[in-house]
């Protein structure tokens, strides 16, 4: 399926019962060079909305909210040691976590890629 | 404030057109970064040379035959006895041995010129006329602009344009003019490099900015950067490391209360702060290096070994040239000795670190 996205910035995408979580391009550049990434713990269990991690900048810190609910199956343990892979290839290399979804239907109140791009655009604004 | 009551500092257009990320700061829109970014923007300013405005800052000429006695009665600085030429670092007291502000304070001729923080500025130039008006003239030097040339390459880049600043020691001044423009030029900073800071007429910054950013070793840099770095040189920022309710001894500024200086009445609050050097302070400003990779912020609670409350973070961040997390913070005076190990509550979860000596990154200020 395709990228669904957030109101907080983040992306999602999913196969199977597995959903992917990470920040978006918009958000990468909002928060400038990221030097430390506080993923939720293997196994727990989130809820959509929840503050679930942590993304530091140079400059500032900036909760993860959780786009979906479940239990977290997977964290990108190669963001520890090179957090700016976020900066470089925020939706690819740089995801950062994989849940089991428990409420698949959440996805569908995501936005899609138009849907979220004239969100980002009232913000520039 | 709300957005409208922001003030543009002279080269405010030029940021714009240079890509800058602009924020509120101390009532100015400010240059947070450029295209560069923080991290390269710090990284550049310790490898070459970085151009900062920091015309935000307070600037202004204190005249009259009283002017010396006439300032040292607002801060613990020697400042009779700083050469002609020479620049101090000093704090304008309050009378609770509390910092209303941290100031640059040179002397030129017979005037004193001084620098101070923006974000009260307004409020401490109406106090130091209510305190020392009827002897002084305090003219705010409200038509010029302030630029900081920092990094190793600043001296090389700068002496192009004026030859003389080459020679210029470390918190010395000059009165030099750069293709007829008058200026004021300071070898100081708030980065731990050796660098310079050039005060000239507002209306000349723009087309010396593009000078000097036309040099291959310069680049811009912006308060993102300039914070990073005065946090690992161990340099204060008022209003978050140091503020009315931190004494000059708690924030480990005894240096700045010159020994000459330490009499009963001679600065507001001096029975309270010579009381404190004599008898030691409750707690102490110290530099706290986090030992995982998670920056602690300002705010961050520091405990002890078991988890007893002993002080808090005031600035904190990651810091490229160390990379990794860099902070300062106060801690209870018996907590204070590089090495002792501490805690940080980080959303709620205990990291370890430790007490470290300040600066986290060395000096490298000129002296010929």
């Amino acid at each position: 399926m395709s990228m669904k996205y957030s109101e907080e910035h983040e992306w999602v995408t999913v196969e199977g019962d597995i959903a992917t979580v990470g920040i978006t391009d918009f958000a990468q550049k909002a928060l400038g060079d990221i030097v430390f990434v506080e993923a939720p713990d293997v196994g727990s269990e989130i809820n959509q909305g929840d503050e679930t991690g942590v993304v530091e900048s140079v400059k500032a810190a900036s909760d993860i909210i959780t786009p979906v609910s479940g239990e977290v199956v997977e964290i990108n343990e190669d963001l520890e040691a090179a957090p700016n892979t976020v900066n470089t290839d925020p939706m690819g290399d740089g995801w950062m976590f994989k849940v089991k979804l428990s409420d698949p239907e959440e996805i569908e109140g995501l936005m899609n890629a138009a849907e979220y791009k004239t969100h980002c655009e009232s913000l520039d604004g | 404030m709300s957005d409208s009551d922001l003030q543009f500092t002279p080269l405010d257009t030029f940021h714009r057109k240079h890509g800058a990320k602009m924020s509120a700061f101390a009532g100015y829109y400010m240059p947070v970064s450029y295209p560069l970014g923080v991290l390269k923007e710090h990284e550049h300013t310790r490898a070459a040379a970085s151009l900062f405005d920091v015309s935000h800052m307070g600037q202004a000429i204190l005249s009259g035959d009283n002017v010396v006695a006439a300032m040292e009665s607002l801060v613990p600085g020697d400042i009779e006895g700083l050469a002609s030429h020479g620049t101090r670092y000093t704090l304008l007291t309050n009378d609770q041995g509390g910092i209303r502000d941290d100031l640059m304070v040179s002397r030129l001729g017979d005037a004193l010129y001084v620098v101070l923080n923006a974000g009260c500025k307004v409020e401490n130039f109406a106090y130091m006329r209510e305190r020392i008006g009827d002897q002084v003239e305090i003219e705010d030097l409200t038509d010029r602009a302030l630029l900081a040339l920092q990094g190793p390459k600043a001296s090389e880049v700068l002496t192009r344009f004026v030859p003389a600043v080459r020679h210029m020691n470390f918190m010395n001044i000059a009165e030099l003019n750069i293709n007829n423009i008058q200026c004021l030029i300071t070898r100081s900073g708030y980065t731990g490099e050796d660098g310079y800071e050039i005060s000239l007429p507002a209306e000349d910054v723009e087309d010396f900015a593009q000078l000097l950013i036309d040099e291959d070793e310069v680049e811009l840099a912006g308060l993102g950067a300039r914070d990073s770095l005065r946090l690992e040189a161990g340099l204060c920022l008022h209003g978050s490391d140091i503020d009315l309710t931190t004494t000059p001894i708690e924030a480990a500024l005894t240096w700045v209360v010159n020994k000459n200086r330490r009499q009963a009445g001679a600065f507001p609050g001096a029975q309270i702060i010579i009381d404190q050097i004599a008898n030691r302070s409750t707690k102490k400003r110290v530099g706290i290096k986090p030992e995982g990779r998670a920056p602690a912020r300002a705010g961050t609670e520091i405990t002890d070994m078991d988890g007893n409350p002993i002080g808090a973070i005031t600035s904190g961040g990651f810091g490229p040239t160390i990379g990794g997390p860099v902070a300062m913070g106060y801690v209870d005076i018996e907590f204070f000795k590089p090495e002792t190990p501490v805690q940080l509550m980080v959303r709620g979860k205990a990291m370890p670190a430790r007490v470290i000596k300040l600066p986290f990154v060395p000096h490298r200020y000129f002296t010929s």
